[in-house]
């Protein structure tokens, strides 16, 4: 049999229906009977809702907020002293807080006729003043969004650890940095049919989630509902990223319309709802100090980070993700002893923001590896020298940091060499002297990083949100026919799982991964699980598949044992087989023993049978950590703008990879997402409150094109306390290529004077910098 | 996401179609590749009650080769252009240009004479064909008449198409074999709209020399004057007098620095891609 277990290079199993165009999409689901759901949404930012006037001839098919008695409003507290609570109704009821938030659903036959009556939907509002501006709504006299709050701040923190003691360093840089706000763009949008089965007496909920379970929870608390009449299925998804991570008003509006209307009900997100209105993320402004010694050693970092959270506090992740994550990962993988960060979680007229791949990270990269590069200018030395004093070494491991992150494993240094040496500085250098034929500036940059993934209890029983990740479940069922069942709470949406787990089985059963089975996105079919986020499916899945397998193997054990007549403990499972001292049965023969011929099963067996569900998890969870530096070589044409990337490396420790081809895949995806932070993606927005961007025309993704080919390395030291040494990595191909590429840019643009520190790097803004440079005369 | 409600014909004659475009108690909109009006009409940012589809137009698929010009009919798509199944009189700078249009996929659909007609100042037929001197040919019920391109755009999305005309072809000079030409845009990404472009034609034999700054926010701004884009100089990159661009550009409403920087930037690359052929 082909090498299938842990560490096996195996093409996807779910790749044959995929690319033949068989998946299955909730916009691909029939059910008899079925309508459409278009939205009426709010045209402005602020307003008081004076009214919501339906047209007379479809009285019936238009419902808004005075229909909906018994919803509750989506409420995602956090547990945090001081945090100020929103309150989302499905429909929104006094106030309108953002463009795009629900006023009124339209039902028809067709989404494009549910669109013609959403569009004779008679709104009458009271406009008020849009807080547009994060740093301009920290203000006492900003026009406040929940009144009730007397101020438009979610949450403030503060972490300081002897910040007084660098105040007095040699070198002290100050950034303003700034992450725009973007899109998470997966392929599909949001997608829901919901539907009430009168026999089971149950609301069922087809939608595109990476969470199904935590959609049940969320369901059943808005609609007044007990769990168990809530099954929420998750078909084929086409991406996820953090967006489908987050129940939303419109689920709880379908869910309700379906009780009330007796047939199945769709909506499925267009492309405009999907950018202007929900999938918002990312936007954070820094005010950034490093303190440095003259020889570059870095003695402090002094931050004030403000993240703009938009109207409402997001199910469940809350409004104070980004910014409490902010301050305690800021300081990276990096060791130094003064540190001060002050957040802010700001409320303001746009929509929510939710968390994008990365999530904080991707901002306290930038912001940070910006700072060091400008302490390297200051110091008159090589970036990676700046990086190299304060990397945490291999022989500090496990090393606990200055806001008590217990890094696991690593070493973090030779990452940041490899990547120098792959990258080839110095000949990146000498042809920074030799100048360019087409006149364009050359320059390199890199970052280095480090991803707590799969954090569990121990971190989020801490923040008190509506979700804390307790003991991950698997179940491991054997056929009859001998084949395996793997059914999990955690979803796949293209990472691979339905591949990558099976190989987990398939490395402690033997079983040949054709015959294994991975069930998910079913509530009904699956255990319990917050569903797939914070990079935990290899680490948490494959863990919890791994000792369902190793208790199922314990199981078979005992009857094969029998069956071979010698005692459960001269026997061991290798290979599919339970194998003796003389002889050796397959597990098919004991599958089928145990539902077909029970006659011949011993006298004291496991009478849980051939199906275990066990919990996982690994001890201490605090998370694994991954880490990664990139490198990377751009062309700069100072005279339009434009940047071209000529090389990029990637020297990543994913610790054990299960399968490395699937780990390539999610470090090029994230790659292209941060190429995308980097260089395109901005929603902006007007003064009114008004997102400018509401089609791919003015919401730029990076193309093919844009990508560039890349150089993998990967290091795999093991984790020490999970399954096979596995660390979660999911996200980190995200983290770093917006700091990497603007390090280049300003590297390149080193002998005109010009920085930027705000991403993207547009043509526009390059070109700014440079007559900005040039201005003031450096 | 999804357009209202419209009726659907698709004549196979050019008469039938003029019927149909001058009917004036409805909206009506014709047709001709999509790639732009597609888009538009799921935004319903156009709203027709009848969508009048022209691709079963024989005679809008015809060439007719002219001793001083090429003929190419409106419904040629870029990806005919661009693969060489149209007679080539302008050595090859079609070709370059319908070959840097969008994606293959729109190329494929995409239409020379909708892309006129649609008017979208960023499109790169009207900066191309405005430099290379081309005129649109449009037809109504009352006759025929040419037009140079850059006077058939009025302003985004605005031509001075009357209802029911449609613009049948796009007549373009054959030009002689000294012939030189520069096209340069500069856009964000592959495929996406340019936000500058610069073209360039200098035909030495027939002493033509037309420069085009486009991707304006309104109608190309076309430079024939060459004593002034020259100082009087032979027409090379660095003999661009940038003082007249920018004077022309705000002329023309372009008062922003940087657009101003970028649009010069491309008309003089496309002006020494010319100079190096």
């Amino acid at each position: 049999m082909k090498e299938q277990g842990v560490g096996a290079r195996l093409l996807r199993k779910e790749d044959d229906r995929f690319m033949r165009g068989r998946g299955q999409y909730v916009a691909d689901l029939r059910f008899a009977g079925m309508k459409d759901v278009a939205f009426v949404r709010s045209p402005v930012a602020h307003a008081r809702i004076r009214s919501v006037q339906p047209p007379e001839t479809h009285r019936h098919a238009v419902f808004t907020a005075a229909d909906l008695s018994g919803v509750k409003a989506i409420r995602a507290v956090t547990t945090i002293k001081g945090f100020k609570p929103s309150e989302q109704p499905p429909l929104a009821t006094d106030k309108v807080r953002y463009v795009g938030e629900l006023l009124a659903m339209c039902v028809a036959p067709t989404r494009a006729e549910a669109e013609d009556i959403a569009a004779a939907v008679v709104l009458d509002l009271d406009e008020l003043p849009a807080v547009h501006d994060m740093l301009a709504a920290r203000d006492q006299q900003s026009v406040l969004l929940h009144e009730q709050w007397g101020d438009n701040i979610f949450l403030e923190s503060l972490v300081e650890i002897d910040i007084e003691k660098a105040l007095d360093a040699p070198i002290k840089v100050t950034r303003e940095v700034r992450t725009s706000r973007q899109c998470m763009a997966p392929i599909e949008g949001r997608a829901v049919v919901a539907m009430w089965d009168t026999r089971l007496e149950q609301l069922t909920v087809y939608s595109a989630c990476q969470m199904p379970h935590i959609v049940r929870t969320g369901l059943a608390e808005c609609l007044g509902l007990d769990e168990g009449q809530v099954r929420v299925v998750s078909p084929d998804v086409g991406g996820g990223f953090g967006y489908k991570g987050i129940l939303l008003a419109e689920e709880v509006c379908l869910g309700w319309l379906a009780m009330q209307c007796g047939h199945p009900v769709r909506w499925i997100e267009d492309r405009r709802e999907h950018l202007t209105a929900n999938a918002n993320c990312r936007e954070h402004y820094y005010r950034i100090t490093g303190y440095a010694d003259r020889d570059g050693t870095l003695r402090g970092i002094d931050c004030e980070a403000t993240v703009d959270s938009g109207a409402y506090s997001a199910y469940p992740f809350s409004a104070c993700l980004e910014a409490a994550q902010v301050a305690s990962i800021l300081p990276g993988p990096y060791d130094f002893p003064a540190y001060r960060c002050r957040t802010f979680s700001v409320a303001t007229d746009k929509c929510p923001i939710l968390p994008y791949r990365g999530v904080a990270r991707t901002g306290v990269c930038f912001a940070l590896e910006l700072v060091l590069d400008a302490i390297a200018r200051e110091a008159g030395i090589e970036p990676y020298a700046v990086r190299e004093k304060i990397l945490v070494k291999r022989a500090q491991m496990p090393f606990t940091n200055i806001t008590r992150k217990y890094f696991d494993s690593g070493d973090y240094p030779e990452s940041l060499r490899r990547a120098v040496a792959a990258i080839d500085l110095e000949a990146v250098r000498a042809r920074q002297r030799r100048g360019e034929p087409d006149g364009r500036l050359i320059g390199v940059g890199l970052a280095t990083y480090c991803e707590q993934a799969a954090h569990g209890t121990s971190v989020y029983h801490g923040w008190g949100i509506p979700m804390v990740p307790g003991f991950e479940q698997a179940t491991a069922r054997l056929t009859p026919d001998g084949g395996l069942e793997l059914r999990v709470g955690v979803h796949s949406h293209g990472q691979g799982l339905e591949t990558s787990l099976a190989q987990v089985a398939h490395e402690v059963l033997g079983v040949d991964v054709e015959k294994i089975k991975v069930v998910h996105g079913d509530t009904a079919l699956t255990p319990y699980s917050t569903g797939t986020w914070g990079s935990r499916c290899a680490v948490m899945a494959g863990g919890a598949v791994s000792v369902a397998c190793k208790e199922l193997a314990k199981r078979a054990a005992k009857v094969g044992a029998q069956l071979l007549q010698t005692d459960a403990d001269k026997v061991s499972v290798r290979g599919g087989e339970v194998i003796g001292p003389r002889g050796s049965i397959t597990l098919k023969e004991i599958a089928a023993t145990w539902y077909l011929k029970p006659q011949n099963l011993p006298p004291d067996v496991d009478m849980g049978g051939m199906e275990a569900t066990i919990g996982y998890r690994p001890k201490p969870d605090t998370g694994t950590f991954s880490y990664a530096t990139h490198a990377a070589v751009v062309a700069v044409d100072a005279e339009i703008g434009g940047v071209e990337i000529l090389d990029y490396v990637v020297v990543e420790d994913g610790g054990k990879l299960i399968n490395p081809m699937i780990v390539d895949g999610q470090i090029l995806g994230g790659l292209a997402q941060g190429i995308g932070t980097a260089l395109y993606e901005e929603m902006p927005f007007d003064s009114a409150g008004q997102p400018l961007a509401s089609t791919f025309a003015d919401y730029l993704l990076p193309g093919p094109t844009e990508v560039p080919s890349v150089k993998i390395d990967h290091m795999e030291t093991l984790a020490p306390h999970t399954e096979f040494g596995v660390k979660g990595l999911g996200e980190g191909g995200a983290i770093p290529p917006p700091a990497t590429i603007a390090n280049a840019i300003n590297d390149a643009l080193r002998p005109l004077g010009a920085e930027l520190t705000i991403s993207p790097i547009t043509p526009r803004r390059i070109l700014e910098a440079i007559e900005h440079a040039g201005r003031s005369g450096t | 996401m999804k357009p209202v409600r419209f009726a659907y014909e698709r004549p196979t004659d050019l008469a039938a179609a003029f019927a149909l475009g001058r009917r004036e108690d409805i909206a009506v909109k014709f047709l001709a590749g999509g790639q732009s009006l597609g888009p538009m009409l799921n935004l319903r940012l156009i709203q027709p009650e009848l969508v009048v589809d022209i691709t079963a137009i024989a005679e809008l698929k015809h060439i007719e080769e002219k001793p001083e010009s090429i003929v190419l009919g409106s419904c040629i798509t870029h990806a005919d252009i661009e693969d060489g199944r149209v007679p080539d009189v302008t050595s090859a700078a079609l070709r370059r240009v319908a070959c840097g249009i969008a994606y293959r996929a729109v190329r494929n659909r995409g239409t020379i004479g909708g892309s006129v007609a649609h008017a979208d100042p960023a499109a790169d037929w009207l900066s191309a064909l405005a430099a290379l001197g081309a005129s649109a040919i449009v037809k109504g019920e009352s006759g025929q008449r040419g037009i140079a391109i850059e006077d058939l755009i009025v302003g985004v999305f605005e031509t001075t198409l009357k209802p029911g005309e449609i613009v049948t072809g796009v007549e373009i000079p054959r030009q002689s074999r000294a012939a030189r030409w520069g096209y340069y845009k500069a856009s964000r990404k592959t495929g996406e709209f340019a936000h500058a472009i610069g073209a360039f034609m200098h035909d030495p034999e027939r002493s033509v020399c037309r420069a085009v700054i486009g991707a304006t926010g309104s109608k190309p701004i076309v430079l024939t004057d060459m004593q002034e884009l020259f100082v009087g100089r032979v027409p090379k990159p660095e003999a661009m007098s940038v003082q007249f661009v920018r004077q022309m550009m705000g002329a023309r409403g372009m008062g922003d620095d940087i657009e101003q920087k970028i649009h010069l930037a491309v008309l003089r690359r496309a002006i020494a891609q010319a100079h190096a052929s």
